[in-house]
């Protein structure tokens, strides 16, 4: 059977994590055909189903109030939030919920109230979830289960868009690598939304999928959209470290952290998280950047665990309180041949999610028409500094919002594109040699690599001079080793994509690093240590011809 | 302390005749099958067709493969020394060397 080189639909949506899945139900609610696109399986990839735990809402009938949450985003957000975005978030998170757990989602419950954790930032218990460490799973399932009952929405898996498609300076769609076929193929759509997640792939020790490596960003900075906070990208303080487990997310320290407290040691087993400003007391309060900052502080000084971490002990607890909190999960840890009641584990910040991204209005809008984004690859919520929870709540909000936006867009938008504006990117697809010199695998190690040692979570002056020589000079070099379409499943070819990616998304992180000469939430300046007044400004990224340009705005009232 | 394991990968794309293709892999002990597979595209082959997303997770239900004759997923089978066979799945449509055609029919391209 011949496969389709082109699609149309009135609603493309790139991604089909939570916000993507989110934005196509919605959009087909407004009455609209759509595409839902993603270069892994449909619901598989992306962040959401990695979800261990907390999802941030503040339900008003347990005495909260979205002001609370949005007071709190705020703070954390270290004067660099959007208010309007911030202010979305938590005042259409409930709605988000509600209508999760009418579909089924099965949050968390105790005597019919949502069971809700406290949460490192937060002033009070505001996250729900699903047991054990499920959440993502679960809300992954529930919104496949409903997306997969209405017939206006078409899922694509296998399908890496490579550039969106413009029209007079509109977006009319976008071209795509069919990875299973190998075969370019072209979809017009009246609204686009980028809902492709974060980049924290780009980095060696992260918690992401194979499709996180900043695609929305690159997508959208060449359509002509504007991207903002880019220099943000927060490290988990207690990714796992050591000794080494199979089938466990690196994240999982959380729900465990959240539940039973748990005691963060240095190598020689202290307490040290208050010698960094912060308190611990055997509780999970310190918030994200400031527990990354004094881990890796710790292990520069010599004083890390064996693997160059901190040790997480729950030693003190009880087998009958470790298997009330994590369920099935201690027989997991079992096979593994941990028994956390007699050892300790060693835990490292690992890159978890990007607070950057696409610069949109409260309404999901880039400034290039027709091109909307949600979720994670969305911009401005969160600010310098990601509250833990606020990430499903932002993909189901933002989502939304997006999928409505587009779909009235669409109905606006006659304009349909036709093969002429796809010939370009179908040409350069196919195009290529098999360069058998150059190993984009390997390639890719290296840059992420780079990434972690000059752009991660501390940064200098030479640091991040250094990494952008580098990933300017493998921008210039890429062309050359192009890998031509049209084999199946061309992970040669994928991973020269991803290349082209990184090189234009890191250039964009470590430029908006070296520009920022202070120290803000997760952007840590060894040679800059400290905030400073003159810098509580956003910066956003556009491209000028094909060369970076970096300006400051004023944060928004 | 370094092991190394074997690894024996039967490749191909549809309509080419299989082939056989072994690596010797060098692992830490704890290590699953699904780095192996990495590592050997990173430093020896990049053509080497492998399907995974959540990597270590075990979420995303991508690395199906059959392993010493049984279905697994390759992110939670440890690598051990000596030989181990690699396959594609046996009941699914071959994409080409260890991807097969996993997503249900409505989710492809062609569906």
């Amino acid at each position: 059977m011949a496969l389709p080189q082109h699609l149309a639909a009135d609603v493309l949506v790139i991604g089909a994590g939570g916000a993507g899945m989110y934005a196509a139900i919605e959009a087909a609610r407004g009455g609209r055909s759509v595409i839902l696109a993603d270069r892994s399986l449909i619901g598989r990839g992306g962040a959401t189903v990695m979800a261990q735990m907390t999802v941030a809402v503040a339900l008003e009938e347990s005495g909260d109030h979205p002001e609370h949450h949005y007071a709190d985003t705020l703070a954390a957000g270290r004067g660099l939030c959007d208010p309007a975005m911030s202010r979305l978030l938590c005042e259409q998170g409930p709605a988000r919920i509600r209508e999760m757990d009418g579909w089924g989602a099965g949050w968390a419950r105790e005597n019919g109230a949502f069971k809700r954790a406290l949460a490192p930032g937060h002033d009070r218990a505001r996250c729900v979830y699903v047991d054990f460490l499920n959440t993502g799973p679960a809300v992954s399932k529930t919104l496949r289960a409903k997306l997969n009952r209405i017939p206006e929405i078409r899922r694509v898996g296998d399908l890496l868009v490579r550039a969106l498609a413009l029209r007079d300076g509109a977006c009319v769609g976008a071209s795509a690598l069919h990875l299973a076929s190998g075969q370019p193929v072209s979809i017009a759509a009246g609204a686009t939304v980028l809902a492709t997640g974060g980049l924290t792939r780009m980095y060696r020790r992260n918690s992401a999928s194979a499709n996180m490596m900043g695609d929305g960003y690159a997508l959208a900075l060449a359509a002509g959209a504007e991207l903002v906070d880019m220099e943000f990208v927060q490290f988990f303080p207690i990714g796992h470290l050591a000794p080494r487990l199979v089938g466990m997310d690196p994240i999982m320290w959380d729900p465990f952290r959240y539940k039973l407290g748990g005691r963060l040691l240095n190598g020689r087993r202290e307490e040290f998280i208050q010698r960094y400003g912060a308190q611990d007391d055997g509780k999970y309060l310190a918030t994200r950047d400031v527990a990354t900052y004094a881990i890796v502080k710790e292990a520069a000084a010599g004083r890390g665990s064996p693997h160059g971490g901190a040790w997480l002990s729950f030693e003190h607890c009880s087998e009958a309180e470790l298997r009330a909190a994590g369920g099935p999960v201690i027989d997991r840890l079992a096979a593994n041949g941990i028994d956390l009641t007699r050892q300790a584990i060693e835990v490292a910040p690992i890159a978890h999610y990007h607070m950057g991204g696409v610069r949109v209005d409260a309404t999901m809008a880039t400034r290039v028409p027709g091109l909307y984004a949600a979720g994670e690859a969305v911009g401005g919520a969160n600010g310098a500094n990601r509250l833990s929870g606020n990430a499903i709540t932002e993909a189901l909000v933002f989502g939304c919002v997006a999928g409505k936006s587009a779909a009235r867009h669409a109905r606006s938008d006659g304009t349909k594109a036709d093969a002429s504006v796809f010939a370009t990117e179908k040409k350069r697809l196919l195009e290529g040699r098999n360069a058998l010199e150059f190993n984009p695998a390997a390639m890719l190690e290296e840059i992420q690599s780079l990434m972690q040692d000059d752009v991660g979570p501390f940064r200098t002056q030479a640091g991040l001079e250094r990494a952008l020589g580098k990933l300017r000079s493998l921008r210039a070099e890429l062309p050359a080793v192009k890998p031509a379409a049209g084999v199946p499943y061309d992970t040669a070819l994928a991973d020269w994509l991803d290349l082209c990616t990184m090189a234009r998304v890191g250039e964009c992180v470590a430029a908006a690093a070296l520009a920022r000469t202070e120290s803000r939430g997760a952007h840590q300046r060894e040679d800059f240590p400290g905030m400073d007044a003159q810098w509580a400004v956003n910066q956003s990224i556009a491209v000028a011809g094909e060369a970076l340009r970096i300006e400051t705005n004023a944060v928004p009232a | 302390m370094s092991a190394t394991a074997k690894l024996v990968i039967r490749r191909g794309a549809p309509g080419e005749p299989p082939r056989e293709e072994s690596w010797d892999v060098p692992f830490e002990p704890g290590q699953s099958v699904l780095d192996g597979l990495r590592w050997i595209r990173a430093q020896r082959d990049p053509t080497l067709a492998i399907r995974y997303s959540c990597t270590n997770a075990n979420s995303c239900k991508e690395c199906m493969v059959r392993i010493g004759g049984k279905t697994v997923y390759a992110c939670i089978v440890r690598l051990r020394e000596g030989t181990m066979k690699v396959e594609p799945l046996p009941n699914k449509a071959l994409v080409r060397d260890l991807v097969t055609e996993i997503a249900p029919p409505d989710e492809r391209l062609g569906g």
